[in-house]
């Protein structure tokens, strides 16, 4: 299957159109399901794993839930490809590792994904832009039903829905919102958020990068019990403690519009400038500058770009999105200087991606 | 992640002597534990322990006593709760409860407790003969 034309756009998600989108960049609800009477993936052999994949393929194929499905074998793809896949956050790294029986199905507008094989036999994911928990579990749910009335599911009365690791087991959802909270980093008040949220059993994670120091002030909150509570239980914890976090972050914006204008302003004006013009770049100093900008749109201090166009710029300057937009492989001191020259043209289309 | 937690969990159970610091009883219990075999997937619950994962949904079953304190851990719950799929659940609850007895069958005569062991038999032909009764013959094959 040809991936190239995924490099010309963007998830759906992505499109900063949802719910309190300035601050609530996704919301994603992921199930874990089992086949019963077969081992799990890593327990399994070639030959079984190709049967699990083999029989899902067919329930994928008769469009549950009226959804239009693509199916990859990530053994079919090249590893630039299965890179694009984990940068647009259809498949997990661990996905992306070659094995018999492994692939993913996903739909065009990337806001539904199932791999097949990775931990679990299946692993589905329905991600939204903005805050929309509610909507991303009634489609997961009801493509859950879709796939159940075609296959049997591991599940016991006691554990609930069986899953290779004890942590997922019971519900085996994993409820999650992405949170850009620049503010809160600059104040250093996110510490406080850390703690409120490890009160009520949620996990904090950056996003693109290691535990607590998250590049381009983007955090990810979701459930770490899967067993004992329901999924509307799971769903409402985060649903219930999201409006708290988000009106932290607007106050401290608010208040250091009011406050430090002047070297907000700057601050926001500088990273733009940079990111305008700056000749070499790497995907870290990115991150923080569009992390800059994004708030500075936000708060209106920059006005001649759009938030779909930044969430954009995030995804396309991921290092396998400019090999692939290169149609070449780079190193990583070419690849800086792509994705400067990508960035600046980018920016000065107003936006919009450079012709190739 | 499951693997980390897991051996965190597990690992603990490695040196007998220091059993104090442990939950109640599961030094003990894990040790005679690490030989349990899933007659399904093969995997043995010392594995388990090194891994982090399980073999297959049948280990829960089989494993089910020490899986308990261990879901405990990690869930503070035991129980499920929420959503159950929607295909035969009567006949799903009653697949589970028989299956667990033949483990208790199989632990009953290989312990000599041959009175318990036949109470157990009874038990698990009537729950047979009613499954068969009750249950129309199923799309899907067990």
């Amino acid at each position: 299957m040809d991936l190239d034309g995924l490099t010309h756009t963007s998830g759906e998600w992505l499109k900063g159109t949802g719910p309190e989108a300035d601050i609530v960049m996704s919301s994603r609800v992921r199930l874990a399901r089992n086949l019963a009477r077969f081992p799990f993936p890593t327990r399994a052999d070639d030959s079984i794993r190709r049967e699990i994949e083999h029989l899902l393929r067919e329930q994928f194929e008769r469009r549950p839930a009226g959804l239009k499905l693509n199916y990859v074998h990530v053994g079919d793809l090249e590893t630039l490809d299965r890179q694009l896949l984990v940068e647009r956050q259809l498949i997990s790294r661990e996905h992306s590792q070659d094995q018999i029986g492994r692939g993913v199905a996903f739909n065009d507008e990337e806001c539904i994904s199932l791999m097949v094989n990775e931990e679990d036999h299946l692993r589905m994911q329905v991600i939204h832009s903005g805050f929309s928990l509610d909507e991303c579990w009634r489609q997961m749910d009801k493509l859950d039903d879709a796939l159940e009335s075609g296959v049997t599911y591991a599940f016991n009365e006691q554990f609930g829905y069986l899953t290779a690791c004890p942590t997922n087991a019971g519900t085996g959802i994993r409820v999650s919102v992405m949170l850009h909270l620049p503010a809160l980093v600059l104040t250093k008040e996110i510490s406080k958020v850390f703690q409120a949220l490890q009160k009520i059993g949620l996990a904090v994670r950056g996003l693109y990068g290691e535990g607590s120091q998250a590049m381009g002030d983007f955090y990810q909150i979701s459930n770490q019990v899967t067993l004992g509570k329901s999924e509307d239980e799971l769903i409402k914890t985060i649903h219930d403690v999201v409006p708290n976090i988000i009106s932290y972050e607007r106050r401290v914006r608010l208040a250091l519009v009011k406050e430090n204008r002047q070297s907000l302003h700057d601050q926001v004006s500088r990273a733009y400038g940079i990111l305008k013009t700056a000749q070499t770049i790497s995907s870290e100093e990115t991150m923080h500058l569009l992390s800059s900008v994004r708030l500075g749109i936000n708060l209106g201090l920059i006005d001649d770009l759009e938030i779909p166009a930044i969430n954009s710029l995030f995804i396309h300057t991921q290092p396998a999105h400019l090999q692939k937009i290169r149609h070449q492989r780079l190193e990583s001191a070419e690849r800086n200087i792509v994705r400067a020259s990508y960035i600046r043209t980018y920016l000065a289309n107003g936006g919009a991606a450079p012709e190739n | 992640m499951c693997e980390s937690c897991a051996k965190d969990y597990l690992h603990q159970s490695s040196s007998p002597k220091s059993s104090g610091s442990l939950p109640e009883g599961l030094s003990e219990a894990t040790e005679e534990a690490d030989d349990l075999v899933c007659p399904e997937c093969g995997i043995t619950f010392k594995e388990f322990r090194a891994h982090g994962r399980l073999g297959c949904p049948n280990d829960y079953l089989v494993f089910q006593s020490e899986l308990v304190p261990l879901l405990e851990n990690i869930h503070n719950e035991t129980q499920h709760v929420g959503k159950v799929p929607k295909r035969a659940p009567n006949a799903s609850q009653r697949q589970y409860r028989l299956v667990k007895l033949r483990t208790r069958l199989r632990a009953a005569v290989e312990e000599e407790m041959y009175e318990e062991a036949a109470r157990l038999r009874d038990e698990i032909q009537t729950l047979e003969r009613e499954l068969e009764g009750e249950t129309a013959p199923s799309p899907f094959e067990e």
